[in-house]
């Protein structure tokens, strides 16, 4: 009997796995590695310093950025999240219909259309109101952060609620449960573990989003990322190596998070 | 089984219920009409897709129907929504709140009608030691095993005193063991609370136990509502005959029909008495069913004759499997065991098969 079909023993996998491996880990080493560097350069090493760390935890361009990126991640994400939560009740709770599937592919609007034309189309929208109205606050990064989250709360809420028992629900409404009391007591503590995993994986790709956000924004208005493109312009010192590294364990943090949250069952 | 007309806890008038539409039109239910009384534990049975299913979740609101009434003790229900309903289900899942305890679960219900906390507490306790699980009140549902989420699921369901229990074929999910020990409990359960149990399944062995009176369905529609004397003994139509319990279909002409009785000659000659079912319309030839128990072998001459083909034992008793003389069809006899004795035939032996009186019955198809 021949072997059975094993993709790691074919020739050139461990080969090519490695360059792979390389190609995605290397760059993110080497950024992390030179936010320790003495030295003020990117590519020569001068010696172990948390100096840049320092020089970043009290430069106050990067604290503004920092307190504004959380500030439009926590309410954007907030938002989105609600948006997606009653988006995905709306489309499990319901025998398929006609029309379904496009109402789907309406919520993930944002997977799909490329993010240079949202923020082009969102710039040229956004002035208009801007003229009319003259406000120029953090209501449009707001706005517009929370509607490319909702995809990212919604597929996470709705793949909970598909699991769930529709019985559950309806034994709540044998027992004298109202809908609104059926859905608090019954549906809304089962579906917690989805809606905590949709909220924060919104909150990262809101905090990571660069290329709306750039368009968008107003003067003053810079998030964390926005500012580190505009830094890089003007050349790089270990200081946003060592932005990034916080950023990257933030990130992880969060994501371990949400890996946890949403593998946890009842 | 003297007949007790009492009051009726549930009325269904000519409930009809149609899925889908135009050309995919399918009527789960054809005009369908039922009284079931109070305190009755009243089984509706049928193969999977008969509807019955159907008509429970009519009666808890889960569904509307498309015409017709519903009446719990006069008032029409039919379209009031299941939070509104004085009607209980136990769910076939048992459908179980994972994130609640076993006592917060039975207390849920008496919780949404807003009783005072005294009251909910002491109910639950009456109710945990009605379905004796007093000692698991503080698990959670999924650290107890299967009979024992049954258990909470009815504990539950009766908590808030419904007027009408519905059970959703409660059992299927238990092995035979558990099954026939909750089918016990299941019916001192409804005898302790005097509610009304609606009770759905596809299992004739549980309708027949446990049931004080069944409605056998198939295709949408009720063919025939009786105790389980009636239903067994006294079966309508072919359908109710071969559904439940094993039995032999004979051909036979009817004449003088009186008082629900007749004489039925059969084909090998012999006429015999027989019972007529309600609804028989007079014709030519007509169908005779004669339950295998029924029937006697006797060396010799009887109403029937023919050739031993099979002898089957199962312990309790034996199936004679005897060819009939003429008709070439099969005829099977139960016989009771005996201990140290055989069944006193041998394959190939001739035997005669005597129908006794009122062992026969005209089917109204």
């Amino acid at each position: 009997m021949a072997k059975s079909f094993s993709i790691r023993h074919q020739p050139g996998f461990t080969t090519i796995a490695a360059v792979c491996f390389v190609a995605l880990y290397m760059p993110i080493i080497v950024l992390v590695v030179y936010a320790f560097n003495e030295a003020p350069s990117t590519s020569e090493w001068g010696g172990f310093s948390l100096k840049w760390f320092q020089s970043a935890s009290q430069n106050a361009q990067v604290i503004d950025a920092t307190l504004r990126s959380f500030q439009i991640a926590a309410i954007a994400a907030t938002l989105a999240t609600i948006a997606a939560t009653m988006a995905a009740l709306a489309t499990t709770r319901t025998p398929p219909y006609p029309g379904l599937t496009f109402k789907y592919a309406m919520i993930n609007q944002p997977l799909m259309v490329p993010e240079i034309v949202t923020g082009v189309a969102l710039l040229i929208f956004f002035s208009r109101i801007k003229i009319f109205t003259g406000y120029s606050g953090l209501g449009y990064l707001i706005a517009a952060h929370t509607a490319f989250c909702i995809p990212f709360a919604y597929l996470p809420i709705r793949a909970r609620l598909e699991n769930m028992d529709l019985s559950l629900e309806r034994a709540a409404a044998d027992l004298y449960a109202t809908p609104w009391q059926a859905f608090r007591r019954v549906t809304l503590p089962l579906l917690w573990p989805g809606i905590l995993a949709g909220l924060m994986l919104a909150f990262v790709i809101s905090l990571d989003d660069v290329v709306i956000t750039e368009f968008v924004k107003s003067g003053g208005q810079d998030t964390l990322p926005t500012y580190m493109l505009g830094q890089i312009r003007r050349g790089i010192t270990p200081e946003i190596n060592a932005i990034s590294t916080a950023f990257l364990l933030l990130s992880v943090v969060i994501v371990t998070l949400f890996f946890f949250v949403s593998r946890k069952r009842d | 089984m003297p007949e007790q007309p009492g009051k009726n806890a549930i009325e269904v008038r000519g409930v009809r219920k149609v899925f889908g539409a135009g050309e995919a039109a399918v009527a789960a239910l054809d005009t369908v009409s039922v009284s079931i009384r109070e305190n009755e534990f009243f089984t509706l049975l049928g193969p999977s897709g008969c509807g019955k299913t159907t008509l429970l979740r009519l009666i808890a609101g889960f569904d509307y129907p498309s015409a017709g009434e519903i009446l719990l003790h006069g008032d029409d229900i039919a379209l009031l929504p299941p939070f509104k309903r004085p009607v209980n289900t136990v769910f076939q899942s048992y459908a179980l709140f994972p994130h609640m305890t076993v006592a917060e679960n039975i207390g849920f219900g008496l919780e949404m009608l807003r009783k005072p906390k005294a009251e909910i507490k002491a109910r639950v306790a009456e109710m945990l030691k009605l379905v004796r699980m007093e000692h698991l009140a503080s698990r959670r549902t999924s650290q107890i095993s299967g009979g024992q989420q049954q258990r909470v699921a009815l504990a539950r369901a009766l908590a808030p005193q419904p007027k009408v229990l519905l059970l959703d074929e409660p059992l299927s999910a238990l092995d035979y063991k558990l099954r026939k020990e909750m089918q016990i409990e299941l019916k001192r359960l409804q005898n302790q609370t005097g509610i009304t149990f609606i009770f759905v399944t596809h299992d004739q062995e549980e309708a027949l136990t446990m049931s004080d009176r069944i409605a056998v369905m198939s295709a949408g529609k009720i063919l025939q509502v009786g105790s389980p004397w009636d239903i067994y003994d006294k079966p309508a139509d072919r359908f109710v005959a071969d559904f439940i319990g094993e039995t032999n279909f004979l051909t036979a002409s009817i004449a003088g029909i009186e008082n629900g009785k007749a004489r039925a000659t059969l084909k090998s000659g012999a006429t015999i008495a027989a019972s007529v079912a309600d609804g028989f319309q007079p014709k030519s030839e007509a169908t005779v069913v004669v339950r295998p128990e029924h029937a006697k072998l006797v060396k010799g001459k009887a109403e029937l004759s023919g050739t031993v083909e099979n002898i089957v034992y199962f312990g309790t008793d034996t199936h004679i499997h005897v060819r009939l003389d003429g008709s070439n069809d099969l005829f099977i006899v139960r016989q009771q065991n005996a201990r140290n004795a055989d069944c006193g035939f041998e394959t190939g032996d001739k035997a005669g098969i005597a129908i006794g009186d009122d062992a026969a019955q005209v089917l109204r198809d």
